[in-house]
């Protein structure tokens, strides 16, 4: 029941660090580079990806967070999935941009 | 300090390379994630938001400078250099790495430290007053009673897998600063009338989503019936606890649905089984304990020695810390520092691996080496020289340890909230920052007194705001922060849980809603009033008044 644009986030297995299923079946720390699913076929898609990454012990409890796009960026609907991507927002320098495009950081 | 014997030392080691195997297996695909993280887990290891956190139990929130120095190191080498010291009197470390994390317990291990049972359905440590040994009002150190019982909870092979998580606290002062009313058990030492030393015996507080104040099933229990009273107590507990429904397991909810009359009863007939058995505590076996609490080797001093008189009349910065910050000591001529980890500013119970090692030099130097950490997220030296308490607050100003504000509205308790933790449903952290920032003027907290606030970022509570003197609470409101205040809570001898005020506050607005409530306040006390005294004298009617006028 997809309200809008989703990916796909997990940690992790071996430093629990958060990622982001990107294209090419990649997971990767800027949630501008995950890979967009726009309607259910596609989060399927997606999900069957990530359980073969749980099987193969990339990551573990993938789940699909939903996103808004403006132009090329993402940013997560959810405050919590937000924090997920840029890091705790008391330690701004251990953080990482949420604002990112497929193409590179800005 | 406690000392590990080789029996503790042995199974402490054995876990570490247990670990070490079971990460292992879990990395090469031989345990799935579902069986894995039970394991994990009563090895302290959790997976936060951002990464694995690792809680690292502090029995009764005792450290020896050595212990601290290894604390220092692993935030260091394994984390992001910092550790947050918690609630529970522990230490967490937010940026853990899942491999290294047997090598961190092997670590920890050398210096007598484990994070077993820091997680799990199982008997937490045991936390107790951080002034223990030293307060001026104590009856008796309850580190020597809270060593027996954490030698009885580890690895107790009944005890391993009860309803919910079990909480236990001591104090032994008429005082009570370890919050003894809001645990699963709490035990307050206190003298009967034929003046002998024993414990009241409370069961079934706590807070989370129903909070309720402990009550007094054994109002004396004799000094060697500790282990036995507790086993029964924890057999009722576990036998009639609760597993099929997670927000009734813990055992203040059984303490209700039976009566607290028929509880008592069943722990008695429990009890009257096992009293005069193998767990029947020996005077010598407490004797033999206390002595690894003995008092250090204190020096004849002058209670008023003329060094420290002149220079609390000379420096007007160092005479307002010593009256915020420095309480008396049982012993003439000492006295107990608290190291404020509340910088204005500041994140609560944060230190950087700097602080921690030079805390742990300075506690070499002036304190016989020994370091507390107290649930209000402050640590502690117990015995400083008077003579010394200038030389000390000094290096204390330069490392940022020496906020004047302990027990004033800057000394702010606050859990991880939604900027670490996988459970809260709002940010803490950020909160308490604000509204440290806004009372920060120091003569402005002082003329507020005594006032404790305390933030949690969702309703399980490790932020104690139901026992706030103002108490925030952060809930998710259609994925937006917003803020509940409550006011009049309390977790000493007077414990009393707070009101709700009213509909939530924006996270905008919180900060502006305590403000009013402090400017609330400051307008109708009387006399000496602290927060607490107006409130319970005034109610909630005249904060609600003006909180919810513009609305």
């Amino acid at each position: 029941m997809a309200t809008g644009p989703q990916v796909i986030t997990a940690n992790r297995l071996r430093d629990g660090r958060v990622v982001f299923l990107a294209e090419g079946e990649r997971w990767v720390e800027a949630v501008g580079q995950s890979q967009v699913a726009n309607d259910e076929a596609a989060t399927t898609a997606l999900s069957a990806i990530a359980d073969r990454a749980v099987a193969a012990r990339e990551v573990v409890a993938p789940y699909l967070i939903e996103v808004t796009r403006d132009g090329d960026r993402l940013t997560p609907r959810r405050y919590r999935e937000v924090l997920r991507a840029i890091g705790p927002s008391t330690h701004p320098e251990f953080g990482r941009p949420n604002t990112v495009t497929a193409t590179g950081q800005e | 300090m406690y000392r590990y014997d080789n029996y503790d030392q042995t199974l402490v080691d054995e876990r570490v390379a247990q670990f070490r195997g079971q990460v292992a297996r879990r990395v090469a695909g031989d345990l799935t994630e579902d069986e894995f993280k039970p394991l994990r887990l009563m090895n302290g290891l959790y997976l936060q938001l951002h990464a694995y956190m690792l809680r690292v139990a502090i029995p009764y929130g005792t450290l020896s400078s050595k212990q601290l120095r290894k604390l220092a190191h692993i935030a260091r080498r394994y984390d992001k250099g910092y550790g947050h010291f918690t609630t529970r009197q522990n230490i967490q470390f937010n940026w853990i790495n899942l491999e290294e994390t047997p090598d961190i317990l092997a670590e920890l291990a050398t210096v007598e430290m484990h994070a077993i049972q820091t997680s799990g359905n199982c008997i937490r440590n045991v936390t107790a007053d951080h002034f223990a040994g030293v307060a001026a009002d104590e009856i008796e150190d309850p580190r020597i009673y809270s060593e027996i019982i954490r030698q009885w909870s580890t690895f107790h092979p009944e005890f391993s897998f009860l309803p919910r998580k079990f909480k236990i606290a001591v104090t032994g002062s008429p005082h009570d600063r370890a919050a003894v009313k809001v645990h699963d058990i709490g035990l307050r030492m206190h003298r009967n009338e034929a003046g002998e030393a024993g414990f009241e015996v409370l069961v079934g507080g706590g807070q989370g989503r129903t909070p309720v104040i402990a009550k007094t099933i054994r109002p004396f229990l004799p000094k060697r019936h500790l282990l036995s009273y507790l086993e029964a107590i924890l057999r009722i507990y576990n036998q009639l606890g609760r597993r099929d429904n997670l927000y009734k397991s813990r055992i203040k909810i059984l303490v209700d649905s039976v009566g607290v009359d028929r509880f008592t009863q069943l722990v008695e007939e429990e009890w009257q089984q096992i009293r005069d058995g193998y767990l029947e505590l020996p005077a010598a076996e407490i004797e033999r304990i206390r002595g690894y609490f003995a008092p250090p080797p204190y020096r004849a001093f002058d209670d008023k020695p003329a060094d420290f008189e002149a220079q609390l009349r000379r420096d007007f910065r160092f005479g307002r810390w010593v009256r915020t910050n420095v309480t008396p000591h049982k012993r003439p001529g000492y006295a107990i520092v608290t190291l404020s980890l509340k910088p204005v500013g500041g994140i609560p119970g944060d230190a950087t691996d700097a602080q921690m090692d030079a805390v742990a030099d300075l506690a070499d130097r002036y304190s016989f080496g020994e370091i507390r950490v107290t649930h209000e997220q402050n640590l502690v030296l117990t015995d400083v020289a008077k003579s010394d308490l200038y030389a000390l607050w000094q290096r204390l100003v330069e490392l940022e340890l020496a906020t004047p504000n302990i027990g004033l509205a800057g000394d702010i308790i606050a859990c991880p909230g939604l900027d670490y933790c996988a459970l809260a449903n709002a940010r803490s952290i950020p909160v308490a920052q604000r509204i440290s920032r806004q009372l920060g003027d120091l003569t402005r907290l002082l003329d507020i007194g005594e006032l404790k606030i305390k933030i949690s970022g969702c309703i399980n509570a490790c932020g104690h705001h139901h026992v706030g003197h103002i108490g925030i609470l952060g809930v998710d409101k259609k994925g937006e922060e917003f803020y509940q205040v409550t006011l009049g809570g309390s977790a000493d001898e007077n414990a009393s849980l707070g009101d709700i005020v009213g509909p939530a506050f924006s996270a905008d607005n919180v900060v502006g809603a305590v403000e009013t409530i402090i400017d609330t306040y400051l307008t109708v006390r009387q006399g000496g009033e602290r927060f607490l005294d107006t409130y319970r004298r005034i109610g909630l009617a005249p904060f609600k008044e003006k909180l919810y006028a513009a609305h």
